[in-house]
């Protein structure tokens, strides 16, 4: 029995005239890494960032269709897109942490919504949120030094962390390893695997082999179509459509 | 769904066009070895016998070529679907050639021994014929290779079972001529694995052509296939000998 958390029905985007996404219906289910990819262009990047209202922020982005996640339209007028961000959390290309102190970077979520009434209620937030990002033993004794000092890959491990401290259901993640050496990207890859088990997590990535190795599910995208949708094995062992196969298996697409 | 156009990477294409070749030229071997020992069994010739043991060494380096050239590209290239099954079915396909080859070997084998003994009256014309149809079977198999012929595939797939006919028919008559005269037993020994193993060269060239299938479609071919070998599980046949004596 599958748990489909997002559905997304004929979702068109349109950036002025340019036609980005065009009818797109696909379920993303729970408990599940998706991985979203296709050329540069393709509007993999785009349809993401519907999924969290992104997009409102560009003032000629339209989009069309509709969305649900839990069966509740998220681009209904009374939806809080802040609101939503808390529970559709999203991880960048590049690590971008606060110029704070790697406990604010955390804790700055869930005080703006109201997460925790006292100071040992944050702490034990924060913390947790930074096992989960599995960077915890590392800057358990230095919460105070600034984020921006740590590592590429840990500061991409701070941003995971705190993308889940405000205990969204949902988990965007743009590229998140690409600006990672192989061993952070590894240690990224197995973070995502583990946050699986609370998440949906959908990741779009240049790298057709991080795709294979993280999701279970892959979607490829080619000039704004969804051109197929499948269990990842099956993506990459035998496709269906003849444009996925050039794709993935590095011919033009 | 194979796709036409070539990858961005000319190099990625030109490894797989040279291991495509290398087991095209391995299959060419494979084809002459069979015929030529065959050839050597009919016309008593031990030179083309010797000729088919010391060509096997090229077969069998032809392997082990192969092996290392996907380990590399499965290595550096990490390629996946059409491309991943090339790789695949070429290793399978070479190890199914190798055997083929040394089956080939063993009949060559044989050769010396039966010269040394009294002729069984057109039995090794018989044998000629079978490994003909092997062959063949094989040159099909490889051109369904070459071209992606899933139908010419299934078609050396099921030509398999005239092959095991052909074996249960000479299993009966050497049987017959071992009762005839006991002297006739050695050879008809020798004779009767020479026809065994060309029965064996007939299941390997099958499974190469499975690959073959399995390469165009993603899936392996569908029903399991007829087995007409029935000297092994057919009571009546086993014994023959109880009937007739």
């Amino acid at each position: 029995m599958t748990d489909v958390k997002i559905k997304a029905k004929d979702v068109q985007v349109y950036y002025g005239d340019n036609h980005a996404i065009k009818d797109v219906s696909v379920e993303i289910e729970n408990n599940t890494v998706t991985a979203f990819i296709g050329p540069s262009g393709c509007g993999k990047s785009t349809f993401l960032r519907c999924l969290n209202r992104m997009n409102d922020t560009i003032d000629i982005c339209r989009v069309e269709g509709t969305i649900l996640i839990d069966g509740d339209d998220i681009y209904d007028k009374r939806v809080d897109p802040v609101q939503l961000r808390a529970k559709v959390g999203m991880v960048f290309q590049k690590p971008n942490p606060f110029p704070k102190s790697i406990y604010d970077n955390i804790a700055y979520g869930p005080r703006i919504h109201g997460m925790a009434r006292n100071k040992a209620e944050l702490d034990e937030i924060v913390e947790r949120a930074l096992r989960r990002g599995a960077i915890w033993d590392e800057v358990k004794d230095r919460l105070n030094a600034p984020g921006t000092g740590l590592s590429g890959g840990q500061q991409q491990r701070l941003c995971i962390a705190r993308a889940v401290a405000t205990e969204p259901e949902v988990l965007l993640m743009d590229e998140p390893c690409s600006a990672l050496d192989p061993i952070a990207t590894a240690q990224v890859e197995e973070l995502i695997d583990e946050l699986r088990q609370n998440y949906a997590v959908v990741i779009v990535t240049h790298s057709m082999q991080q795709a294979a190795r993280v999701s279970q599910k892959t979607a490829f995208f080619h000039l704004g179509n969804l051109v197929e949708y499948d269990d990842t094995s099956k993506i990459f062992t035998n496709p269906e459509d003849s444009r996925t196969e050039s794709y993935i298996t590095g011919r033009i697409g | 769904m194979t796709p036409s156009k070539d990858h961005i990477s000319s190099a990625f294409d030109r490894d797989l066009e040279g291991i495509q070749a290398r087991i095209m030229k391995m299959g060419g071997l494979v084809e002459q070895a069979i015929l030529d020992a065959a050839q050597a069994l009919e016309t008593r010739d031990q030179e083309l016998a010797d000729q088919v043991r010391a060509n096997d060494k090229v077969i069998d380096e032809l392997e082990e070529l192969l092996n290392e050239e996907a380990a590399r590209v499965i290595a550096l290239r990490a390629p996946t679907a059409i491309d991943l099954r090339v790789i695949l079915s070429v290793m399978r396909m070479s190890a199914n050639l190798e055997r083929i080859g040394d089956l080939a070997k063993n009949l060559a084998k044989r050769n010396a021994v039966l010269m040394s003994m009294p002729a069984i009256s057109g039995s090794t014309v018989q044998l000629k014929r079978m490994s003909r149809d092997v062959q063949l079977m094989l040159k099909d198999a490889l051109d369904s290779y070459i071209q992606r012929d899933e139908a010419l595939a299934r078609d050396v797939i099921e030509r398999d079972v005239d092959i095991d006919q052909m074996y249960n028919t000479l299993f009966r008559e050497f049987l017959t001529f071992m009762l005839e005269d006991p002297r006739n037993i050695t050879p008809c020994m020798h004779l009767h694995f020479i026809a065994k193993n060309v029965e064996r060269m007939g299941d390997h060239v099958t499974s190469i052509a499975e690959q073959v299938v399995f390469l165009v479609t993603g899936e392996k071919p569908g029903e399991p296939r007829q087995k007409e070998d029935l000297t092994s599980t057919d009571v009546d046949l086993s014994s023959a000998s109880n009937r007739e004596a």
